[in-house]
C-alpha cells in the first residue's frame, strides 16, 4: 500500500516493458494510436477496393493486371466476376462503416483525448480499454482473413439480408465461410466498442479534473460522450443478432430464415423465420451508426471551428442539446430504411415524421456554425479548411435526406445511387472530413511534430473538389433509376449511365490518389517533420497544457490541472493573447453563450 | 486561399444545382394512376431543399469570404439574434417544411397503400428467384392453384411447384417469363419470394416492393400507356442481382388477351 | 479534493470516509466548496468510477437481452412452427441457488466492510461468505448443464425448434455474464487476500451479482410465460 494523498493516481504506474509500452498498453493515448493506425491500415484497404470497384463499374470487361493473385476465383484471368464485385463491395462498405469511421473519430481520437480534455490522467478501466482495441483488431483480422478462405468474402452488402446471409453456401459465393467470419467479426467489434463506450462514458462522468463541471467540458467531449451513449445501445443490439445469425448458419435454428425456400431446386429444412427481424435489429443499430459515425465529426468540427474562428460558438449548450436530440431521435427514425421491405405501411408514415423531425437539430447545428462564423476571425489552415469542408458536405449529404425521409419518394429512390450519394456524402466524406481536420489539428499533439501545411492543403482541394465530381453525379442517376449494388448496367433504360460511371471511376482514381499525398504527409511529418510547439493553434482546452508534447504516460505529469473557465474563451484580453486557456487562473470577463 | 475556397464553394453548389433544374437526369415519365402525387411530392421536395442547399452553401461561402481576413484590432460580432435566433428560425422554416412535406408526403403514401384493390382487379401472380421473375395468370378460372415448393424444379420447368395432376385450380395457370398486363385496367400483383430477398421496382409505374420471403404482399396498380417497360430487381440478392430483370408490356385489352392465348398454348 | 475522483488504491475505512456522509442526501452530489475560495471553481461530486461504471454495463447488457426479447417476441408471433415444453424443473432449484447466493453475498460485503473498517484483524473470515458464494455460483452454472441435458435428452436440441433455440440462447447468454461475474468474485477474493481490495470494486461486483440475479428471473419468467 502507498500513499497517495497529494494527487490522483491512475490505477497503472508508468510501462516498464517494450510490449506494455507500445502493444498491450493500459494507457489510453497508446491505444488512442493503436485505433488511429488500425483505421489508417482499414482505409487503405477500402479505399483499394473501392478503386477495384469503380474500375469494374466503369470498364466492366476491363481486365485489370495482377487481380488474379487477389482472388485466383474471383478473378480469373484478371477480370473480375459478378460475386466478387459485390465480396469487394461488401467488404469496403464493412471495413469502412466499422473499422474507419466508428473507429478514428470516436474510438481512435476519443481514446486520446477524451480523458485529456477532461483532465483525467487515464480511462478507470485501462484493462477494458486495452481489450477494446485488441479485441476489435481481432475483428478485423476475421473480415480481412475471410479474404483468403473458401470462396471469399460475403457477398450480402454490409446490412446482410436474411435470409441470403441465413442459409450458407447454397445462396451463393461467400455467404458461407464468409458470413460466418463476418459475422464473428462484427460481433468482436461489438464487444470492443462496448468496453470502449463503457470507458468513455464512466470517464466523462467520473474522472471529470477539479472545476471541470460537464458544461465546461469542450464539445468534442460531448460529441464522445453522446456517441459512446449511442454506441452503447447500439452495439448492444447488434451484437445478439449477430450471435443469431451465426446459430442460423452453423447451428441450423430458423431465427432468420423462413419455411418453404428452394434454392437450387432444393427445399431448405430451415422453417418459420422472420426476416424482417433481422432487418429490425439490423437497422435498430444501422441508423444509430450513421449518427455513431458523424456525431464526433461534429464534435470534432465544432472544437477545430473554434480555435480556428477565434470565438465561441453562439451557444455552447444548444449545440450540446442539439447533438443529444440527434442521438435520442436516430432510434426513432431506423425504419425509414425499411419503406418498402414489407413492413406494415402505417409505420412507415410513423417512422416518416421522426426523421423528417431530426433535421431540425441538424439544421440547428449547421446554422450555430455559419452564425458562429459571422464576425468572427477565421484563420485559415489546414485543419480549418477541413472542418469548414465538413459543414458543406454536412449540407450536401443532409438536404437529400429531405427525399429519403418520405415513404412516397422512396418509391423512386429507395435502392438506387441517390441513397448511395447521400450516406457517402453524409456519413462518409464528411466524416473522413472531421476525420481530416482532426488529425491535421491534433498530430502536432500526438506525435510532437508538425504536419506539412502546404501537402496539407493540396491534399485538401483535391479531395474537397474530387468528393463532390464523384458524388454528385450519384445522386442525378440516382434520381433516374440508376440501381445500386449492380457490377454492371444491364437494363436497358440504365445504359445511358454509363458514361457517368465512367467519369466518376476517373474522378474517384484521382481522389483516391490525391489521398497519397495525405498518406505521405502523415508519414513523412511522423518522423521528419518540424517540431512541434506544446500549443501550436492558440487553443484554450486542456491537452494543449500537458507538460510535454506528447503529453506524459501520466497526461500532466505531477500537478493535475485545475479548471477556472468555460471551454471556449476566444476572443478576449489575455495576458498570452486572445485567448485564456481553461486552467489559467487569470481573471477575465468569460465570454458567455448569446442564447 | 479562402476567397478561393469561398468561390469553389459557390461554383460547385451552382454547377450541382444546373443538372437538377435543367432535368438532364430526372425521374422516369410516369405511367400510372397513383403517381402524380409522388411526383409532386418530389418536385416540392426538389425546390425546398434545393433552396436551402443552395442558400446555405452560399452563406458559407459568404462568410468564410468576410471573415477569413480581419482587419487589426477588429472586435468579434455577434450574429444578430444570436443562437436563440437561429434556433427559432430552423424551428420555423425547417419545421413547417417538414411537417407539410410529411403531411402531403403521407397523404400522398396513404392513396397508394391504404386503399384495398378494386373487386374487379386483374390478379396476377409474380415469383421472384435467383436470379429471374416468373409470372403466374390464373386462366380462365380466375383461381389460382396452390404452390408446393417441394414440387418446384427448373428443370423441369415447374417455375411454381404447382400440381396440375392433383390440383384442378392449378391445370389452366399461365406461367409467363414476362409480365403483360391491359392498359387502364387495375392489376392485383401477389407477390412471392421462392429463396432470398427480392424487389420489384418499374420505375415508370411507381411501383417499388420488396418481396419478403415467408410473406406474401401485395400490390395493387393501373398503368395508364401503353409499352414496353423494365422490372428490376433492387435488393441484393446475390451474384446474378445486377441481370435480375423482366420485361413489362402494357397492351391495349385485346392485345393483351391474344398474347395470354398465346402463352397459354406454350404450357 | 482529487481523491474524491482519483480513488487510491487502499482499503477505505468505513467509518471516516467523508463520502459516507456526502452520499447521504443530494443523491450523492453535492457542490464542492473550493480551498481556495475561488468562487469559479465549481465541481460536482464524483462517485467512484467502479460505480459508475457498473451502472453503465447493466444498462448495456440490459440493451441486449431487450434485443434478445424483442426478437422472441418477433419470432414467435410470426410464425406458427412453435412448440410449447415444460421448462426442466431444475431450473427452480438453480433459481434458489442464485438467490441464496446473493443473500450470502451481502453477508459477505458486510463482513468485508467490517474487516475493512478494522474491527477484524484477518482476511479468512470475511472471504468465507465469499468463497460460499462463487461455490453457489458454480453451483448454479453446473445446474443449468443439468438442465441443458435434460432438455437434449427429451430431443429438444438448439435447433429443434424456435422456442428450445430460445431457451438455449438466453439461458447460454446469462451464463456467460454470470461466469464473469465469478470472474470479477475471484478477483474480489484474490484483491482481499492480498490486502488491495477497494470498497467500490466490492460494492460494484456485489451489484453485478445482483442484477445477474435480477436478470435470471426476468428470464425465467419470460421463458416461462413463453416457451
Amino acid at each position: 500500500m502507498h500513499d497517495t494523498s497529494s494527487h490522483a493516481v491512475a490505477h497503472h504506474g508508468p510501462p516498464a516493458s517494450f510490449i506494455r509500452k507500445h502493444i498491450f498498453s493500459l494507457d489510453h493515448k497508446v491505444i488512442g494510436k493503436q485505433y488511429f493506425g488500425l483505421a489508417f491500415v482499414a482505409v487503405l484497404v477500402g479505399i483499394f477496393l473501392s478503386w477495384l470497384m469503380r474500375l469494374h463499374l466503369g470498364w466492366t470487361n476491363l481486365a485489370i493486371p495482377g487481380l488474379h493473385l487477389l482472388s485466383s476465383n474471383g478473378a480469373p484471368g484478371n477480370l473480375m466476376t459478378p460475386e466478387y464485385y459485390l465480396q469487394l463491395m461488401t467488404m469496403h462498405a464493412t471495413i469502412m462503416v466499422f473499422f474507419v469511421l466508428t473507429t478514428a473519430p470516436f474510438a481512435a481520437f476519443g481514446n486520446y483525448f477524451l480523458p485529456i480534455q477532461v483532465g483525467a490522467e487515464d480511462m478507470p478501466f485501462p484493462r477494458f480499454n486495452m481489450m477494446s482495441f485488441w479485441i476489435t483488431f481481432l475483428g478485423f483480422i476475421a473480415l480481412m482473413s475471410s479474404f483468403f478462405v473458401g470462396d471469399g468474402p460475403t457477398l450480402g452488402g454490409w446490412t446482410q439480408y436474411a435470409p441470403l446471409s441465413a442459409i450458407g453456401q447454397a445462396a451463393g459465393p461467400g455467404e458461407g465461410t464468409g458470413v460466418v467470419l463476418w459475422a464473428i467479426s462484427i460481433t468482436l467489434f461489438c464487444i470492443g466498442q462496448l468496453l470502449g463506450s463503457l470507458n468513455f462514458i464512466t470517464t466523462t462522468l467520473d474522472m471529470r479534473t477539479r472545476g471541470m463541471s460537464l458544461m465546461r467540458m469542450p464539445l468534442s467531449v460531448w460529441a464522445w460522450f453522446i456517441t459512446s451513449v449511442m454506441g452503447l445501445t447500439a452495439f448492444a443490439v447488434l451484437m445478439p443478432a449477430c450471435i443469431l445469425l451465426i446459430l442460423d448458419h452453423v447451428a441450423g435454428t430458423s431465427f432468420f430464415v423462413p419455411s418453404n425456400l428452394v434454392i437450387n431446386d432444393q427445399l431448405l429444412p430451415h422453417s418459420g423465420g422472420s426476416t424482417l427481424l433481422w432487418q429490425h435489429l439490423f437497422w435498430f443499430f444501422g441508423h444509430p451508426e450513421v449518427y455513431i459515425a458523424i456525431v464526433p465529426g461534429m464534435g470534432i468540427v465544432s472544437h477545430v471551428l473554434i480555435t480556428s474562428m477565434r470565438r465561441p460558438l453562439l451557444s455552447h449548450r444548444v449545440m450540446i442539446y442539439s447533438m443529444g436530440a440527434l442521438a435520442v431521435l436516430s432510434y426513432m427514425v431506423y425504419g425509414h430504411h425499411m419503406f418498402v421491405s414489407g413492413m406494415n405501411p402505417v409505420s412507415s408514415i410513423a417512422f416518416s415524421f421522426p426523421t423528417l423531425i431530426i433535421t431540425i437539430p441538424a439544421t440547428i447545428i449547421v446554422l450555430l456554425w455559419l452564425g458562429s462564423l459571422y464576425g468572427s476571425r477565421l484563420r485559415i489552415n489546414t485543419a480549418s479548411l477541413f472542418a469548414l469542408g465538413f459543414i458543406s458536405m454536412f449540407i450536401s449529404g443532409g438536404v437529400s435526406g429531405f427525399f429519403l425521409a418520405q415513404p412516397s419518394i422512396d418509391i423512386l429512390l429507395h435502392g438506387t445511387y441517390f441513397v448511395v450519394g447521400h450516406f457517402h456524402m453524409v456519413m462518409g466524406v464528411a466524416a473522413m472530413f472531421g476525420i481530416f481536420a482532426g488529425t491535421f489539428f491534433w498530430f502536432p499533439k500526438m506525435f510532437g511534430r508538425m504536419m506539412n501545411e502546404t501537402l496539407g492543403r493540396i491534399h485538401f482541394w483535391l479531395t474537397f473538389v474530387g468528393t463532390y465530381t464523384i458524388f454528385m453525379p450519384f445522386h442525378y442517376i440516382g434520381l433516374a433509376g440508376n440501381i445500386r449494388r449492380y457490377q454492371a448496367f444491364t437494363p436497358d433504360y440504365m445504359q445511358q449511365f454509363i458514361p457517368v460511371h465512367k467519369f466518376i471511376t476517373v474522378a474517384a482514381l484521382l481522389t483516391g490518389a490525391a489521398q497519397l499525398i495525405f498518406v505521405y504527409n502523415l508519414i513523412h511529418s511522423r518522423f521528419w517533420g518540424k517540431p512541434a510547439p506544446d500549443n501550436p493553434w492558440e487553443a484554450t482546452s486542456l491537452e494543449w497544457s500537458t507538460p510535454s508534447t506528447p503529453p506524459p504516460w501520466n497526461n500532466f505529469g505531477d500537478k493535475m490541472p485545475v479548471v477556472y473557465h468555460d471551454p471556449y474563451q476566444y476572443g478576449v484580453e489575455g495576458s498570452t493573447g486572445d485567448y485564456v486557456m481553461q486552467n489559467s487562473p487569470e481573471r477575465i470577463e468569460t465570454v458567455r453563450d448569446e442564447a | 486561399m479562402a476567397k478561393l475556397f469561398a468561390v469553389t464553394i459557390i461554383v460547385i453548389a451552382i454547377l450541382s444545382a444546373i443538372p437538377i433544374v435543367r432535368h438532364t437526369w430526372w425521374t422516369s415519365q410516369d405511367i400510372s394512376t397513383h403517381g402524380a402525387p409522388i411526383d409532386e411530392q418530389m418536385s416540392e421536395t426538389m425546390a425546398e431543399s434545393g433552396i436551402l442547399f443552395l442558400a446555405s452553401q452560399i452563406l458559407l461561402a459568404v462568410f468564410i469570404w468576410k471573415f477569413s481576413r480581419p482587419r487589426p484590432g477588429e472586435k468579434i460580432k455577434s450574429f444578430p439574434g444570436g443562437a436563440m435566433g437561429l434556433v427559432i428560425a430552423a424551428f420555423l422554416l425547417v419545421g413547417t417544411e417538414v411537417l407539410a412535406l410529411g403531411a402531403f408526403g403521407a397523404k400522398a403514401w396513404a392513396s397508394i397503400y391504404f386503399t384495398p384493390p378494386g373487386a374487379n382487379a386483374m390478379p396476377l401472380q409474380v415469383q421472384a428467384g435467383q436470379f429471374a421473375f416468373y409470372f403466374r395468370y390464373p386462366g380462365p378460372d380466375g383461381k389460382f392453384g396452390p404452390l408446393h415448393p417441394d414440387l418446384i424444379s427448373e428443370a423441369n420447368q415447374n417455375i411454381f411447384g404447382l400440381d396440375t395432376e392433383h390440383d384442378p385450380d392449378s391445370k389452366d395457370d399461365i406461367v409467363t417469363a414476362e409480365m403483360a398486363i391491359p392498359v387502364n385496367r387495375e392489376i392485383h400483383l401477389l407477390m412471392h419470394s421462392k429463396d432470398v430477398g427480392h424487389a420489384f421496382f418499374v420505375p415508370e409505374l411507381r411501383v417499388h416492393q420488396d418481396f419478403v420471403p415467408g410473406l406474401d404482399l401485395s400490390m395493387h396498380f393501373t398503368a395508364t400507356k401503353v409499352g414496353r417497360y423494365e422490372i428490376v430487381c433492387t435488393q441484393l440478392c446475390g451474384l446474378g442481382h445486377y441481370n435480375m430483370r423482366a420485361y413489362l408490356s402494357v397492351f391495349s385489352q385485346e392485345d393483351f388477351d391474344s398474347w395470354l392465348k398465346k402463352q397459354a398454348t406454350f404450357q | 479534493m482529487a481523491t474524491t475522483i482519483h480513488e487510491p488504491p487502499r482499503i477505505e475505512k468505513i467509518g471516516d470516509s467523508s463520502r459516507a456522509r456526502s452520499n447521504s442526501g443530494n443523491g450523492g452530489w453535492r457542490p464542492l466548496v473550493p480551498d481556495a475560495g475561488d468562487p469559479r471553481l465549481v465541481q460536482e461530486y464524483a462517485p467512484p468510477p467502479a460505480s459508475t461504471g457498473i451502472w453503465v454495463a447493466v444498462a448495456g447488457i440490459s440493451m441486449t437481452f431487450a434485443a434478445l426479447t424483442s426478437a422472441l417476441v418477433v419470432r414467435k408471433g410470426g410464425a406458427p412452427d412453435w412448440r410449447h415444453f415444460t421448462l426442466p424443473s431444475i431450473l427452480y432449484l438453480n433459481t434458489l441457488m442464485l438467490l441464496a447466493s446473493s443473500v450470502t453475498l451481502e453477508i459477505g460485503r458486510r463482513r468485508v466492510a467490517v474487516f475493512m473498517g478494522g474491527l477484524r484483524s484477518t482476511a479468512a473470515s470475511p472471504a468465507r461468505w465469499l468463497y460460499v458464494t462463487l461455490a453457489l455460483g458454480f453451483l448454479f452454472v453446473a445446474g443449468q448443464y443439468v438442465a441443458w441435458r435434460q432438455l437434449s435428452s427429451q430431443g429438444l436440441y438448439l435447433a429443434t425448434n424456435p422456442s428450445s433455440s430460445f431457451f438455449y440462447v438466453f439461458t447460454a447468454a446469462h451464463a456467460l455474464h454470470l461466469l464473469g461475474g465469478l470472474g470479477g468474485l475471484g478477483r474480489v477474493i484474490y484483491k482481499l487476500d492480498h490486502l488491495v481490495l477497494r470498497r467500490s470494486t466490492l460494492d460494484a461486483t456485489a451489484r453485478y451479482w445482483h442484477f445477474m440475479d435480477v436478470l435470471w428471473i426476468y428470464l425465467l419468467l419470460l421463458l416461462w410465460m413463453k416457451l
